[in-house]
């Protein structure tokens, strides 16, 4: 007799959302978690880069703003639906830039890790707040902005999958193409840390590139200003940035990846008209806010609150512009923009409302 | 939103992802009352709807008027 040692083929299930699930777009963000057979959307691509190696299972699939509303009972409810598999890898996404969806990734990820004992991977672009939520618990391999990308990403998140599945170390962020995790795994090397260190100025000053062995973090902290002291004194201003914009947009704000905001009068405007707003944004179902936009911007109700003197004043101007797949630096800069025009208009207190 | 605290202004976040607004560093954050209608509610009729908005933007105030030392998600509204 022979003894034939066949290798395991892995069992892996994808998470996906509502639109890699092949359910709907936007207007199917809300469906709750629900397991399908076998691969589905790019379980497809995935399963076919498994190859030998395994299968995909299941795909399970939960609408983004089902998860991110019910964030505590979703995870539980798509651990509940992965579990019966019994996987050996769970892949979740990818995200790309993706905001919403980056938050159940990250999540289902970091659940099956510590629930279900099986290693998830996902991948997000840079700047995705998915990233900055999740690097440290959760292998998130790096990718661009771009869906058309799927098939390499899916490979590198295999690729990497497999090893943790395998129990084998895993290289420096730099080499498997994932987002440091901020562990620190001692590594003897040849120069010492005066050489490394007066090496990377060097690079700095002549402007060449070079990598950092500390990387410091992102969002610097703004100590909060103190509470305001009187409201029926006060003079509030409004600010969105769900897209909320006069109809035909006149300031041809991009409905994703904004450069642009806007300044709108509601000057003697005691409800807003949903005739005379569009919604420029293609991060969320918009019809519900086009159907009413005091659901994104609380005109009618704050009116009230000025009538009844809980506030002393409106200011007249609505800020507003759309946030979703903003860069940082475009955020940054229209922030400061409208920061500077709100300091000058003498106010003492500003709500946001976010989609 | 951290711009315009920067100059000095308070400001309540109300957003349904309050992890991320925590991460980016906001320091008056209150959950919004979903994705799509942050301050509504197309399930409920006109005057319950108006009775909810008005229930968040006052949460909105109470936390614009709180001294705070550090960032804080305030209790959501529903």
């Amino acid at each position: 007799m022979i003894a034939v040692e066949t290798k395991k083929t892995l069992r892996v299930v994808h998470y996906v959302n509502q639109f890699f699930g092949q359910i709907g777009g936007e207007e199917k963000a809300g469906v709750a978690p629900q397991a399908r057979e076998g691969a589905i959307g790019p379980a497809v691509a995935a399963n076919n880069l498994l190859g030998q190696r395994g299968e995909v299972v299941a795909t399970v699939l939960c609408g983004d703003n089902y998860f991110v509303e019910n964030v505590e009972s979703a995870i539980h409810q798509v651990l509940d639906l992965i579990a019966p598999y019994k996987p050996d890898l769970v892949l979740a996404g990818p995200a790309f830039n993706a905001g919403t969806p980056s938050v159940a990734c990250g999540a289902v990820c970091q659940g099956t890790q510590t629930t279900l004992g099986v290693p998830g991977v996902t991948a997000m672009y840079q700047e995705n707040p998915g990233a900055d939520l999740y690097h440290r618990n959760v292998y998130i391999v790096r990718s661009g902005d771009s869906a058309r990308e799927m098939a390499q990403v899916l490979g590198r998140m295999i690729a990497l999958g497999l090893k943790l599945v395998a129990g084998e170390t895993v290289g420096r962020p730099a080499e498997e193409g994932y987002f440091p995790r901020g562990t620190t795994r001692d590594e003897v090397v040849q120069k010492t840390a005066a050489v490394r260190a007066v090496d990377m100025l060097l690079s700095k000053i002549k402007g060449e590139p070079f990598e950092t062995e500390t990387p410091l973090p992102r969002f610097d902290r703004v100590p909060p200003p103190p509470g305001v002291r009187d409201l029926s004194q006060a003079v509030l201003a409004l600010v969105t940035d769900g897209g909320l914009v006069p109809r035909g947009n006149p300031d041809r704000i991009e409905r994703s990846a904004a450069t642009r905001w806007g300044a709108y009068s509601i000057e003697g405007l005691n409800r807003l008209n949903s005739e005379s707003y569009d919604v420029a944004h293609i991060g969320y179902d918009t019809a519900f806010v086009k159907q009413d936009p005091h659901r994104l911007v609380p005109l009618d109700a704050v009116r009230q609150l000025v009538t009844e003197k809980a506030i002393g004043r409106l200011h007249e101007v609505l800020y507003t512009t759309t946030g979703v797949g903003t860069t940082i630096e475009n955020s940054q800069r229209m922030g400061r923009e409208i920061a500077e025009r709100l300091r000058d208009a003498g106010l003492q207190a500003v709500l946001l409302t976010s989609t | 939103m951290k711009e315009i605290e920067r100059v000095g202004l308070p400001i309540t976040h109300i957003t349904t992802i309050t992890p991320v607004s925590r991460m980016v560093g906001a320091n008056r954050i209150l959950p919004a009352a979903g994705i799509i209608h942050p301050v509504g509610d197309a399930e409920l009729s006109p005057d319950e709807e108006l009775r909810l908005r008005r229930s968040i933007v006052e949460a909105a105030l109470r936390a614009l008027t709180a001294d705070l030392k550090e960032q804080t998600i305030f209790p959501a509204v529903r």
